[in-house]
């Protein structure tokens, strides 16, 4: 009868349909575990790449890291040279490069996210924001040489090295600002609007503590950026053989605070290494993946310390 | 004006519009148009609130209600292809004057969103934010006065008072806009906007904010809008329908529901379309 055909084929066409499908189903599965594969492959390299650098380093250097090591200061003899005036200097260095840059660039993101009118200007701003973020480094040693050195007369100094660095620096944390800015749900914003509250206030109370940690993102990545940077240190005039350290920030007379530390020469780590790594020499070369390591460890301690800055904050958000 | 037989609509109980109050003017619009950019939204729009009573707006999605409600405390401002034009007056001072204080406004009108949004801080903080901003309270224990009564008028301070402490974002929905609303009226407004405020809650919630709503009338004006026809007839005295960013009819609930004049309406509230 028809209608028993009709079963029979559409049962048929049925079991045709479910191979077809399950066929498929076969060919899509093995598609994920390739992508996973691969996946796994690319994070694995980069793993792999920052593993062997350590090992690397860490198998010249080690063996120098003494505690005479972070004590002395740079020698022509390798056994007796150490990284005091580098990190030290370092250290400095990114000071007031945090200090500069970070405060500018938090205020410029709110500033443009929020206030700036939405019009061809703060277009063209945004732009060219971006564009600073990809200027190659040496670019900026050069327009410090020009501009504060030569021009603002702050000398081969500290400051000059923060004021180059934190402009390196400021569209990383402009962009991450107003990245975090713009995470902030709207509805957050027009519930604060509804109260009453002003456009600072909204910012003040709302957005920004909601946003700090992304702000805080951009700052790790710029600090990690400026304290490897060499190319514009060494424009403006960074040394290699620094023998001394600069003046202390405290005095004991009136007003107890000194600046002079500001306008000093410096050295920093990747500088350091760099020169010892161009002499012949095995020693010297140890002493560079040594400096390296101290680098390496620096930045990663105050990575950490934003991380677990940001970690706390962002449990005490309570979204 | 033609006689025809009562249009068949859903049941509903229709709440205290029997007591007929002629209450004045609080805020009267006059031909207000509101434009998105180069669309329009909303056409001569003309109504007078009342004050101390209950508003609704009804209408079918995407109809202008919302847009509508919004401009009564500017809230469009916050939006920069907004445009408004016309007149809106509270209490006779024209809201969109030039150099008027858009934060004064807010704070004599206040709102409640169709979504909770409570701040992510402590249920108490959530409430002392309006008052702190505005100086409202003179001391702490002004300040815990004024969370005090207002999760009292809320119908929220038996169920959190013994965590205050705790965020405002781990209540349940319910509750959630329960503390928007006792926001909302810490800082004292003279009318709460709220649109769609149940829209996004269950049965039971909603019921316990409608009571509330018939609780508040006494001593604030408030326009809700709302996709519930029954809400709306359970909830307000007077109400106004919306369609296609036009204020077709706006009249006593009980007249609108049982007898309205224009067809439009009649289709809506039949379940004609919407």
């Amino acid at each position: 009868m028809s209608t028993t055909s009709t079963m029979i084929g559409d049962r048929a066409t049925s079991r045709a349909v479910d191979n077809a499908f399950v066929d498929r189903l076969k060919r899509r599965r093995t598609n994920e575990v390739i992508f996973i594969c691969l996946g796994l492959a690319a994070t694995s390299i980069g793993l792999i790449a920052l593993a062997t650098l350590m090992i690397d380093l860490a198998a010249s250097g080690y063996p120098r890291l003494t505690a005479d090591f972070f004590t002395n200061f740079p020698s022509r003899r390798a056994g007796q040279a150490g990284i005091l005036s580098a990190w030290v200097g370092s250290l400095l260095v990114i000071s007031v490069t945090a200090f500069i840059g970070v405060p500018l660039g938090v205020a410029a993101g709110i500033y443009l996210e929020e206030y700036a009118p939405k019009n061809i200007w703060t277009n063209v701003i945004e732009i060219n924001v971006s564009n600073l973020a990809g200027v190659p480094s040496i670019v900026f040693g050069l327009l410090a040489l020009g501009l504060f050195v030569y021009g603002f007369g702050t000398g081969r100094s500290i400051f000059t090295a923060g004021l180059t660095l934190a402009l390196l620096i400021l569209p990383i944390i402009i962009v991450a600002t107003r990245e975090a800015l713009r995470a902030v749900p709207w509805s957050l914003r027009e519930a604060a609007y509804g109260i009453g509250a002003t456009k600072w206030q909204v910012t003040q109370d709302h957005l920004l503590p909601a946003a700090v940690p992304g702000m805080l993102t951009g700052v790790i990545i710029g600090i990690s950026r400026a304290l490897g940077e060499t190319a514009p240190l060494v424009t403006i005039g960074a040394l290699s053989f620094i023998a001394f350290l600069p003046p202390s920030p405290v005095s004991a007379e009136f007003p107890f605070i000194s600046f002079a530390w500001l306008f000093e020469g410096f050295t920093v780590l990747p500088i350091q290494a760099f020169n010892w790594v161009s002499r012949p020499g095995e020693d010297f070369h140890s002493n560079a993946a040594a400096a390296g390591l101290v680098l390496l460890a620096i930045t990663l301690l105050l990575n950490g310390v934003a991380i677990y800055f940001r970690y706390r904050l962002r449990k005490k958000l309570q979204w | 004006m033609n006689t025809h037989s009562a249009p068949t609509m859903p049941s509903v109980t229709i709440g205290a519009s029997s007591e007929v109050l002629a209450n004045r003017s609080k805020i009267t619009a006059k031909n207000v148009n509101v434009f998105y950019g180069e669309k329009q939204a909303l056409f001569d729009v003309t109504v007078n609130i009342q004050e101390k009573s209950v508003t609704s707006f009804i209408g079918p999605s995407g109809c202008g209600k919302s847009t509508f409600l919004r401009c009564l405390n500017r809230m469009n401002d916050t939006i920069p292809i907004c445009r408004v034009t016309g007149d809106i007056e509270i209490d006779n001072t024209d809201i969109y004057e030039h150099g008027l204080d858009v934060v004064q406004l807010r704070a004599r009108v206040g709102m409640v969103f169709q979504k909770p949004n409570p701040f992510p801080k402590s249920i108490y903080d959530n409430i002392a934010y309006g008052p702190r901003i505005h100086g409202l309270a003179r001391s702490k224990t002004d300040m815990d006065g004024i969370v005090e009564t207002s999760l009292k008028k809320a119908g929220l301070f038996e169920e959190v008072k013994d965590r205050l402490h705790e965020s405002g974002t781990g209540l349940s929905g319910g509750q959630q806009q329960r503390l928007c609303i006792a926001r909302a009226i810490a800082i004292g407004p003279e009318v709460i906007l709220m649109d769609e405020p149940c829209s996004s809650l269950d049965p039971i919630a909603t019921a316990r904010i409608e009571e509330l709503i018939d609780d508040l009338k006494e001593n604030f004006t408030i326009i809700i809008v709302t996709h519930s026809m029954q809400q709306a007839a359970r909830v307000s005295q007077r109400t106004a329908f919306f369609h296609l960013g036009v204020l077709v009819e706006e009249g006593l609930t009980q007249t609108i529901f049982t007898n309205p004049r224009d067809k439009r309406t009649q289709d809506y509230i039949t379940g004609r379309f919407g």
